[in-house]
């Protein structure tokens, strides 16, 4: 994944509250391998027959600004797979749930958390309008208006240099090798038992009979 | 220092601290479903091993078939779930297959196996691996890029959340379920209202529950949008735990208790936020709109559209402001989903539903196969079709409708699962969130019902 410092585009609003992932990518289209493009499924139920939706009736735009708790329910990455295959690199929202800001961040998207984001999607109410995002400083600037976001330094640092998480741990492989014998050690019955041989007969899942 | 049952479980899990705070935290146990593809695609692609096959157990439930199991019809779920037996056997991974009588969904068949345990951190590429939390666990769901760093790892990168403590103190009312308290507190808090915390749930009513109970509470606390959901391991915990497949054997069992029962928060820990609720105050409570804090006490009325969002979704609900909600049709119903197909909960339906016909079509899918041949040896399956409901076998089946067992456009669903978004049992499907018991008065009825009086003299 490459990184991203700074991205110029054009912003537009989706005033919608907790939108979740389910609205994002209906589940239907899960099983499509990646290398097929996931764009197409992007809102897919909410666009279908709603000429007006934002992202049809202004094409192109690359910042998407919404309402809070963004991308809550279901863990689905490809939720952001449809983001990124989209053509979309910035969500802005005053808040995101947390599982959808791990894995926008872990595709190279930023999930912008702004307090003013009211204000943004009031901006946008004619139209999208142009927007600068600059990761290093945490700014962005939509029709003229700066903003600050809220954002982790590793995540920033992340987005910044397209980091990959493996990699980075690979350089702690003797550190949690140490960390494994030293659980194996202490904490036994953290491993899992070996199941007795045989047959598996039903297990009776506990709670008192009637 | 007093610490809180999270402090314990993180820093027994921290492998290093970053720079900025996040933790390399170990994972005990990993467990993959199908829609794990795109995690080991990614492993491939970099030419990466799975670091702990033996931590790493693979379930198929997303896409279960619930019919006609010997042949899979359909080529894409057939695909599906030939990618995830290839994987699993590829990695050396234990697969708990289609075919395999202790398949189950993977939030019912963890605790159910014993793979999940007190003190263990378990994650998971699914939202709903909180429930693993009601046993003591540090359980969160992740996403894939995360489901490949911790096959590859058996590490993962996370910040460490603040503590919140949900308090609900007091009696739960007959008929007044685990699911009831999760719809009460994310009614009162929103979606959005325990996003960054970790949930502890506590109090009188949280140590009455039986641990099914309890795994339902923590399943939902995702909904009220925190990711983690915890209630300190105790007698009920350690009597459900013991002597299950993959537990601690005898030997080993008392050690590992007295671990478990030094999980408890002290004393004079402290927590971020703390929300007192008390049991009195809650309903048998259903949902009418679009989100899962859209919800409200039986006996109540469809909300007024004061703002767009409540508008939007009842014109999405076909619903009409100052309606009550008892009395609003239903065109089926839904027993199922990882949130409401332990055993007790087919009790609690079988309970209501003995000797009476419903009015309506529907299913029920245990939550794992196991809790199907229990329901049968106790003759819970036979109440089930007696009153003309289909008696299927163990998925993810119609909560997420990924396996073909779909709700029809417009068609209104009273159903035992854990989110009503729009679309969620299908294009177009309306869905009511309610308990095992509520559903049952729902079939019985053909409309949203209060399933306290149905109840009367049955329990």
């Amino acid at each position: 994944m490459s990184g991203w410092t700074t991205h110029d585009g054009q912003a537009v609003a989706l005033p919608l509250g907790d939108v979740d992932t389910d609205q994002i990518i209906p589940a239907r289209f899960m099983s499509t391998p990646r290398a097929a493009g996931y764009g197409g499924f992007l809102f897919h139920d909410l666009r279908d027959g709603d000429a007006d939706f934002p992202l049809d009736r202004h094409a192109g735009c690359s910042v998407l600004v919404a309402g809070p708790n963004f991308g809550c329910g279901s863990s689905r990455e490809a939720a952001v797979y449809a983001l990124v295959d989209a053509g979309i690199r910035v969500v802005v929202a005053e808040s995101f749930a947390d599982i959808f800001a791990g894995n926008a961040v872990n595709n190279g998207v930023l999930p912008a958390r702004v307090a003013q984001t009211g204000e943004i999607l009031e901006a946008l109410r004619d139209g999208p309008l142009p927007a600068l995002i600059d990761l290093t400083m945490a700014r962005l600037t939509i029709g003229g208006t700066g903003y600050s976001f809220d954002l982790p330094q590793t995540w920033r640092d992340k987005l910044i240099n397209g980091w990959d998480d493996i990699d980075l741990t690979r350089a702690h492989t003797a550190e949690i090798e140490t960390f494994r014998n030293t659980r194996r050690a202490r904490a036994p019955w953290a491993w899992p038992s070996t199941p007795e041989p045989g047959p598996n007969p039903a297990i009776h899942p506990q709670g008192e009979r009637p | 220092m007093s610490r809180t049952m999270l402090d314990k479980l993180w820093s027994a899990h921290e492998v290093r601290r970053g720079a900025d705070g996040a933790s390399l935290l170990w994972v005990d146990r990993h467990l993959v479903h199908e829609g794990s593809h795109h995690a080991f695609a990614a492993l491939d692609g970099r030419g990466a091993e799975v670091a702990e096959p033996g931590l790493t157990f693979g379930v198929v439930d997303h896409y279960a078939p619930t019919r006609g199991r010997d042949t899979v019809a359909d080529p894409a779920i057939r695909d599906m779930i030939a990618r995830l037996e290839g994987n699993a056997a590829r990695h050396g991974i234990t697969l708990f297959g289609l075919r395999d009588p202790r398949q189950g969904i993977v939030h019912v068949l963890g605790p159910e196996q014993g793979l999940t345990l007190p003190g263990l951190l378990v994650t998971c590429g699914d939202s709903h691996t909180s429930t693993h939390g009601a046993l003591g666990a540090l359980a969160f769901g992740i996403g894939a890029t995360q489901v490949a760093h911790v096959l590859a790892t058996q590490t993962i990168w996370q910040a460490k959340p603040r503590a919140m403590r949900i308090r609900i103190d007091g009696r739960l009312g007959p008929a007044v379920t685990a699911k009831d308290v999760a719809l009460h507190w994310i009614a009162k808090l929103g979606t959005g209202g325990a996003a960054g915390h970790a949930v502890e749930y506590a109090g009188t009513a949280v140590r009455a529950l039986s641990m099914e109970g309890r795994m339902t509470l923590c399943n939902l606390s995702i909904e009220g949008g925190a990711r983690f959901g915890m209630v300190t391991p105790d007698q009920v915990t350690f009597d459900y735990v013991k002597g299950r497949p993959f537990a601690p054997g005898v030997a080993a069992f008392d050690a590992a208790q007295a671990d478990w029962a030094a999980l408890a928060s002290d004393a004079g820990a402290v927590f971020d936020r703390d929300v007192q609720i008390d049991a009195a105050d809650i309903a048998p409570t259903v949902t009418w709109g679009t989100s899962p804090d859209q919800a409200a006490p039986i006996t109540a009325t469809v909300p007024s559209a004061t703002d767009p969002g409540v508008r939007d979704a009842l014109d999405y609900m076909g619903l009409q402001p100052g309606v009550p909600l008892d009395g609003i049709p239903v065109d089926q119903v839904f027993l199922g989903s990882c949130t409401n197909a332990r055993i007790e909960d087919l009790r609690a339906a079988a309970t209501l539903l003995r000797g009476r016909r419903a009015k309506v079509p529907g299913i029920v899918s245990p939550g794992s196969m196991p809790v199907r041949a229990q329901a049968e040896a106790e003759g819970l399956d036979r109440v089930f079709t007696e009153a003309g409901l289909e008696w299927v076998g163990s998925g993810c089946s119609m909560c997420v409708g990924m396996n073909g067992d779909i709700v029809a456009p417009g068609k209104r669903c009273a159903s035992s699962t854990n989110r009503n978004f729009r679309g969620r049992q299908g294009r177009g499907a309306r869905t009511h969130l309610m308990s095992p018991v509520m559903v049952a008065a729902a079939a019985v009825t053909g409309t949203l019902t209060d399933a306290r009086p149905l109840l009367e003299g049955r329990e």
